[in-house]
């Protein structure tokens, strides 16, 4: 068996400790980000997602400039930022996505601020890349069972919000007609959203943590409707493409031009891409076959995953 | 402050300014704020890519810049927009996450990727860049009327023969451009913030679209003239001081059109909420 399995994992590939927290905290992060993705996608959250998790950048350096792990820094201000959204207004989707670049860009500009102090102060190396690429294999295992305690707070909180949630995502008026709080229940979401933003930037970094939250999400809801089917499938094609990142990532550190090892993100981010796009093929091919409907099935599309 | 490579700096922000104003009042107006942060955002990777290649890294940057904002395009006519915006740009990220490790480049220069060095810019680049603030000035002169009746009555603009899908086309290439030009200056993570903040605070002044767009370029033109020289005199990252005026600028036209709002209509619920938004 192990004959069989040597040409795709290295040798060392189990053995490594470093390899195994990866893959628990993958899964594990790649699991969350499905169950809140459905709804962000669902919500037509992506930008406020994508935000959450550049914004982290910000609290990523100035984390490191204070001298405390990241992950405090991804959590504290990803929380920071979403109640500041909620505030200037996420209710109106023209104004809530200017609402969101403007604190988006005041954050980066900060980011710029801490990166540049972090350069001069502690004459490090490698703090830009890391915090915006993430750095899978470099995760300490003493901060595994705080992310898997901050998964587990962000599952609880999608289990008991799941159908005011799912309601009030495909219609605002119709939850609200229900007596749901909506305001409550959206602000409640955003704090799931941003702590799943925090945890997946621990893994592929800030500026590609959006590919964990969307992309399987988005997949899966191009393969099946049903919003609970959808978050299974998305957790099978989230933790398959970090499981198959981080194998292909160990790989590579035999492969061409540096035999330094290709990023791990990398991986995960293409396979993400690769699948979304995959997943789109069948519709594509039905709608050529029935020409004339072609603009009614994308709309009930639409409709559907809204 | 005014002497020396100084004088580059002071000349290509300007140009800067001027075209993210203009440009970015478009994308005010159309709310496509994710795509002016996707677009720039993804062509750090052919920044990235050129600079492994030791080619120019104003070509990598425009063929990045085109083909994220095409592919966009394309792609977002079939699925959702916003999540084909996001994972057109991660998909990007990721090749320049795999660029930046394979090349020998060190922290500053991704950094100044990133982030900005507007006060390293030499002579030869400000041919270049003047050429296509020039192209993206004209486009938009050109498709002016079309673009504007298509970003505010998207049905009515389709009446008239205005197909929407081409001009969102063309505005994702005049974003591609304008990424192109303005990335060396003021890095892909904060382009964004001139191409937001400016025209929305110029959107609060003001209704009538072209004087939008004057105060939106005045806006941008003293927020980076500002950063420049707060950067300058601190040796701080100019991108910071860009990002923080804009956002500031934003805030004050939030308010003044608040105040306004206010003192027209005494309408308790109106009050309530433009105090609301103020904050």
């Amino acid at each position: 068996m192990s004959h069989l399995l040597a040409p795709i994992f290295e040798p060392g590939f189990f053995d490594s400790t470093t390899v195994q927290t990866a893959v628990l905290v993958g899964a594990v992060v790649a699991l969350v980000a499905a169950a809140v993705g459905v709804f962000t996608v669902m919500r037509g959250q992506s930008f406020a997602g994508e935000a959450l998790g550049d914004i982290g950048t910000t609290g990523g350096s100035g984390a490191f400039l204070i001298g405390v792990g990241p992950l405090w820094g991804f959590v504290a201000i990803s929380v920071v930022a979403a109640a500041a959204m909620e505030m200037i207004g996420v209710q109106r989707a023209r104004g809530r996505d200017l609402a969101t670049g403007i604190v988006l860009s005041a954050a980066l500009g900060l980011a710029a601020l801490f990166l540049n102090l972090d350069a001069t102060y502690h004459d490090t190396t490698g703090a830009t890349v890391t915090i915006l690429f993430g750095s899978m294999f470099a995760i300490a295992s003493s901060t595994v069972p705080v992310m898997v305690l901050l998964s587990l707070i962000v599952l609880a909180i999608v289990a008991v919000l799941y159908r005011p949630l799912l309601l009030s995502s495909v219609s605002g008026e119709l939850a609200a007609a229900r007596g749901i709080p909506v305001r409550l229940v959206g602000a409640l979401y955003l704090l799931a959203l941003a702590l799943s933003v925090a945890l997946a930037a621990m893994t592929i970094g800030t500026i590609l943590s959006t590919a964990l939250l969307i992309g399987p999400a988005a997949t899966a809801l191009r393969l099946t409707k049903r919003p609970g089917a959808a978050m299974l499938v998305a957790g099978l094609i989230g933790v398959g493409a970090t499981w198959l990142g981080i194998v292909l990532a160990y790989d590579s550190y035999d492969w061409p031009p540096i035999h330094r090892g290709w990023p791990v993100s990398f991986f995960v981010v293409t396979i993400i891409f690769g699948l979304y796009l995959l997943a789109g093929v069948p519709e594509l091919w039905r709608t050529r076959r029935r020409r004339p409907a072609a603009h009614l099935s994308g709309e009930t599309l639409t409709a559907g995953g809204r | 402050m005014f002497s020396g490579f100084m004088v580059n700096a002071w000349t290509e922000a300007t140009i800067v300014a001027v075209v993210a104003g203009v440009v970015g009042f478009f994308t005010v107006l159309r709310g496509s704020a994710f795509v002016a942060h996707a677009v720039p955002n993804g062509s750090f990777a052919g920044a990235a890519g050129a600079s492994l290649l030791g080619i120019n890294t104003i070509v990598g940057l425009g063929v990045f810049s085109l083909f994220g904002a095409l592919g966009i395009g394309v792609l977002g006519r079939r699925g959702r927009h916003d999540v084909v915006t996001a994972l057109a740009l991660v998909f990007m990220l990721g090749l320049g996450a795999l660029f930046v490790s394979m090349s020998v480049e060190n922290e500053p220069e991704i950094y100044s990727l990133l982030f900005g060095e507007v006060l390293g810019i030499s002579n030869t680049e400000i041919g270049p860049t003047a050429a296509l603030a020039v192209v993206c000035v004209a486009a938009v002169v050109v498709l002016y009327r079309p673009l504007m009746l298509s970003s505010v009555l998207a049905e009515a603009g389709e009446a008239r023969g205005v197909s929407s899908f081409r001009m969102e086309l063309c505005f994702l290439v005049v974003v591609a451009l304008a990424t192109t030009m303005t990335v060396p200056v003021v890095g892909t993570l904060l382009i964004f913030s001139l191409m937001i903040g400016a025209p929305a605070a110029a959107r609060s002044f003001t209704d009538r679209p072209a004087h939008a767009i004057v105060l939106s370029v005045a806006i941008a033109l003293v927020t980076v003239w500002a950063a420049i020289a707060i950067s300058y005199t601190t040796n701080r990252p100019v991108g910071f001081f860009v990002a923080t005026i804009s956002a500031l600028s934003y805030t004050l036209g939030r308010g003044w059109a608040a105040w306004r709002r206010s003192r027209t209509t005494q309408l308790a619920g109106d009050t309530a909420e433009a105090a609301g938004a103020g904050t």
